[in-house]
């Protein structure tokens, strides 16, 4: 006999709080994306390879598809959909846009998430600690080489052309 | 809580320049990528959607004795199942392409009877939400007699061999005979011929990162369905659709917004699209799916696996091609979903670069108890030119000559462009000769001995290698009927509408299907150049909606064509509203005919006086709202025009297989460097040059992005990526966890060049391009021959080479160097 439990859990999620009952298998990326309806972040595979559910939770970076809704329960996250002020691009963003970082954009969430979280524990990475950081997230479309650059854009770095 | 309002945004892109294409402008795409703001299949969402679970056989073959559902209706949330005896009940088997025997089999939305590899899908259940119908999937009681399986192709037409088809009788598919030029011409020329009795290229894909997916609605009254999908050809898939499902194509409504990642391996999801869309109908609700990781894996889309066998190469002393012979066989996986036109495809590059005249290839193409191929970046050019690029370095290896002066010996010369390839394919133009000598500097050829000494006095071994290879582009569907002379296929064509509105808005539909080729950034820079205004001010509508009514049969997102077709249709359909444009202003400016106005800076104006001018919000509201200004002759125009975009192709000739399949030929050469530990065979890739030739660049930042990512997918084929399946048909590559992608810290330093060849066949001189990672897959097996010449002069024969088989090459030479033989001729 199957038991379902939920649980009443309260997040903040880019600043904003919500309080919503959830069953307790409930991956937080299903939380995000179907409860809450923030379908920045994304699913490529099903065993935390991919890193498109990357999301910082109270500051660490995290793949949500890793955590249960309800481990995130009284936690800050923080998404893709939180990065820019208004309409304007934060310099990560922009330097993703400037250096042709992505192209069918599946992954960029995640790595957005993962160069943040880099680059708020080490504002000038050397490009092997780039390649370090992003490892946990696979892009398909662009093999890596403009998403370096662009991190060392965004950090102020000169960027090897 | 705050509020905040936003404002529009401010134009991006500086005044007006001299001509908006070459120009590496900021992507209209990005904005909204970059925020999470994308819409991608699985962000759809509708009231009282269900969630659709499939049902997967865990048996590589087995007959379906019964299923049973009951238990699954009874679990908590179910709304409904479907099985595979009601899709044969509801539906008529797919359209195939082959001629017999492959035309006999019979393939469906879902298993009927008998499930034929690991994940084929043998019923659904839909439930209120993903985790229920998983759950209740599980109660699915399926009656399974497990027959033996076939799971290697070379095995499948030996007597006894499991037949996976019992209506086709046979597990071949189809098999076929090209033959130009003349083999025992080339032989009397020759001096010897080289010997090969086996190549393998690998089964791998390109793993888009998002899986397939559909959103599916039935509107009962219309008997419509809106398909919302990440399928990449939808002129394809209704043609596969509409027939199966017994309905007309205009009940088949796609949308597409953006989409995860292709690569071909999303062409072939017509089946699972047929189920969810009965289920939408039968349930009464929307349905959602999305494919898991590891159903994508176990399923969908495998590139074709092929053998070269008793390959035989004529060669002169110096090194000079003359022809050769071999049989190619081909393992389709369970179902021909798109085969067997990996039989004929590969035929666009018949000679690769090179100008020997002389080919005999028979081709023969089996089912087994796999995972169905579909077309997969590079679709069975990837294979063929691997095999010829093989061909090149076996050759240069057991002749000792170098790999280098052998291509340039071979290659056909620039001046020779545009050249007619012994099938009647015409090489629109090209150097490529200038491509390895870019190639090469980028490398530093020129201090490659030192390097060497360098890494020898390290231990390692040092391995240079080239690879060479054409990305052909815009298909003439007419080789179809090298496979089936009775197809009713031919030519291609691509859509563009492009209007001005009411208060001057540009706005552009493309029947494309992009998944990251930035069609929104590169139509709107062809649109600007013609009407005179700034991409800023073209509104390109992001992606797909059969009710645009801008699509035609061949629309879609593949074979690196956008360049060509679906920008030829932008340009044919922004000229003639620009020249609907000057028509209304010459009439309201009193000018001299639509000849005397000019388009700049968002104005019609007199040629003769610039100050006599309409701004095109003017042109816009006189046209769609105060047109009884207009004169009599006037008011024809709607200013929104349709162009379909028809290259120039005829019907190949079906008894010579003789003609030109492809319009373009963008080209691509590699070069690789790897330090290999002869310990171990683990080795690295330590600099990597990628130099690509597509003719006229639009935008050299997107055409620079789209060669770094060829070039990855080509390494990580080369290097790690296989599905690799166990004798009893399990694959043990299921997911990411197993199926290694190169990541950040895999990919090597990599330098991009460029040769612009411009296309004299092409509206803007462009080539279509995107598909040319097989040149890095083929410079990694050459960099590893070159590196292990040194120790045991181990020949190079399949295209995945992970250090394991490294190893087995440095600690078995000599059964590597069996498989080739040089002969006196």
């Amino acid at each position: 006999m199957r038991v379902e439990t939920s649980s009443r859990i309260r997040v903040t999620v880019n600043g904003t709080a919500y309080e919503r009952d959830v069953e307790t298998r409930r991956l937080l990326i299903h939380f995000l994306r179907d409860d809450l309806d923030l379908t920045g972040s994304h699913i490529g595979c099903d065993t935390g390879n991919c890193g498109a559910c990357s999301v910082l939770l109270d500051g660490t970076l995290v793949k949500s598809c890793m955590l249960l809704a309800v481990q995130a329960d009284g936690a800050s996250i923080e998404t893709v959909e939180g990065l820019s002020e208004g309409d304007e691009l934060s310099p990560l963003q922009q330097a993703f846009r400037d250096r042709h970082a992505l192209q069918c954009g599946y992954c960029t969430p995640g790595m957005l998430m993962s160069a943040t979280a880099l680059l708020a524990r080490n504002p000038r990475p050397s490009e092997a600690e780039i390649r370090k950081g992003l490892q946990g997230n696979i892009c398909r479309c662009t093999g890596y080489w403009n998403i370096i650059k662009a991190v060392q854009q965004a950090s102020g770095q000169e960027v090897a052309e | 809580m705050s509020e905040t309002t936003v404002a529009p945004a401010e134009q991006e892109v500086a005044a007006p320049q001299e001509e908006w294409k070459g120009q590496s402008l900021p992507r209209k795409e990005d904005r909204r990528l970059v925020q999470g703001q994308g819409v991608f299949v699985d962000d759809v969402k509708r009231h009282n959607m269900g969630f659709a679970h499939f049902v997967r056989s865990p048996y590589a073959h087995a007959k379906i004795r019964s299923i049973d559902v009951s238990k699954a209706l009874e679990a908590p949330g179910v709304i409904g199942t479907l099985t595979g005896d009601e899709v044969a009940t509801l539906t008529d088997p797919f359209f195939q392409l082959s001629t017999p025997p492959g035309s006999q089999i019979k393939d469906y939305a879902l298993a009927v009877g008998r499930a034929r590899f690991v994940g084929d899908p043998v019923a659904i259940v839909v439930a209120e939400s993903r985790e229920l119908a998983r759950d209740a999937a599980e109660l699915v009681e399926v009656d399974y007699e497990p027959l033996p399986p076939i799971t290697d192709a070379r095995r499948a037409l030996d007597d006894g061999a499991p037949v996976l088809h019992d209506e086709a009788g046979t597990n071949l598919v189809w098999e076929g005979v090209y033959e130009w030029g003349s083999w025992d011409e080339a032989v009397a020329e020759a001096d010897r011929i080289v010997k090969i009795s086996e190549l393998h290229f690998d089964r791998f894909n390109s793993t888009p990162l998002e899986t397939d997916g559909a959103l599916v609605e039935y509107n009962a009254g219309t008997g419509q369905w809106t398909i919302h999908a990440n399928n990449q050809f939808p002129g394809f898939a209704v043609i596969m659709m509409g027939p199966a499902m017994r309905c007309g194509i205009d009940k088949l409504r796609f949308v597409t917004q953006d989409i995860g990642g292709g690569f071909g391996n999303k062409i072939t999801s017509h089946p699972q699209l047929v189920a969810i869309c009965l289920l939408a109908r039968k349930l009464r609700r929307p349905i959602q799916w999305t494919e898991w990781r590891t159903e994508f894996h176990l399923s969908m889309s495998h590139g074709n696996e092929r053998w070269f066998h008793d390959v035989e190469v004529a060669v002169k002393d110096d090194g000079t091609l003359l022809g050769f012979r071999t049989k190619a066989l081909d393992d389709a996986g369970a179902f021909t979903r798109y085969e067997p036109l990996g039989g004929v495809i590969w035929a666009q590059v018949t000679p690769g670069m090179y100008r020997w005249r002389n080919v005999r290839l028979e081709f023969t193409q089996v089912v087994t108890n796999k995972a169905p191929v579909s077309p997969n970046r590079g679709y069975s050019r990837l294979q063929h030119l691997w095999f010829t690029e093989r061909v090149i370095d076996i050759v240069a290896h057991q002749l000792g000559l170098d790999p280098v002066a052998v291509r340039k010996r071979n290659y056909i010369r620039a001046d020779e462009m545009p050249y007619t390839t012994p099938n009647g394919c015409i090489y629109d133009s090209g150097d490529y000769a200038r491509m390895l000598d870019t190639a090469l500097e980028l490398i530093g050829y020129d201090r490659l001995d030192e390097r060497r000494r360098e890494v020898e006095g390290r231990g390692k071994l040092f391995g240079f290698g080239i690879g060479s290879t054409l990305d052909s582009g815009t298909n003439n569907f007419g080789q179809s009927r090298l496979i089936n002379p009775e197809l009713q296929f031919s030519g291609n064509n691509e859509v563009a509408t492009v209007k001005l509105d009411i208060f001057g808005e540009i706005v552009v539909t493309i029947g494309t299907t992009p998944q990251g080729q930035s069609h929104e950034t590169t139509a709107a820079m062809v649109v600007a150049d013609i009407l005179g205004v700034s991409p800023d001010d073209v509104n390109v509508r992001a992606g797909h909606d059969s009710y645009w009514n801008s699509h035609a049969g061949f629309s879609g997102t593949y074979a690196s064509q956008f360049a060509v077709t679906g920008l030829g249709a932008v340009k044919g359909a922004a000229d003639r509203l620009a020249a609907d444009i000057k028509k209304i202003a010459a009439a309201v400016l009193g000018a001299d005919g639509p000849d005397g106005i000019v388009l700049e800076g968002g104005f019609a104006k007199r040629a003769d006086m610039p100050e006599a001018a309409l701004p095109f919000m003017a042109v816009g509201a006189i046209v769609n709202a105060n047109n009884a200004v207009l004169p009599e002759d006037a008011r024809e125009i709607t200013l929104n025009q349709r162009y379909v975009y028809v290259p120039p192709f005829q019907i190949p000739d079906t008894e010579k297989k003789y003609g030109n399949l492809t319009l373009t030929y963008a080209a691509q050469v590699h070069v690789a460097l790897v330090e290999v530990d002869p310990e171990t065979g683990v080795y690295e890739i330590v600099e990597h040059a990628a130099v690509d030739d597509c003719g006229k660049r639009i935008h050299p930042q997107i055409v620079e992005g789209q060669v770094m990512g060829a070039t990855a997918h080509g390494l990580g084929a080369a290097t790690h990526e296989t599905f690799t399946y166990d004798e009893d048909g399990n694959l043990l590559t299921p997911n990411f966890y197993d199926y290694h992608v190169p990541h950040a810290m895999d990919v090597p330093p990599l330098k991009t060049g460029f040769v612009e060849s411009p296309s004299p066949f092409t509206a803007l001189g462009t080539k279509g391009m995107g598909e040319g990672g097989g040149a890095a897959i083929h410079a990694v097996c050459a960099a590893l021959q070159d590196a292990l010449r040194g120790a045991g002069g181990a020949i190079v024969h399949e295209s995945c080479n992970p250090p394991h088989r490294v190893w087995g090459l440095l600690s078995d030479p000599e059964s590597s160097r069996r498989r080739v033989e040089v002969v006196p001729a």
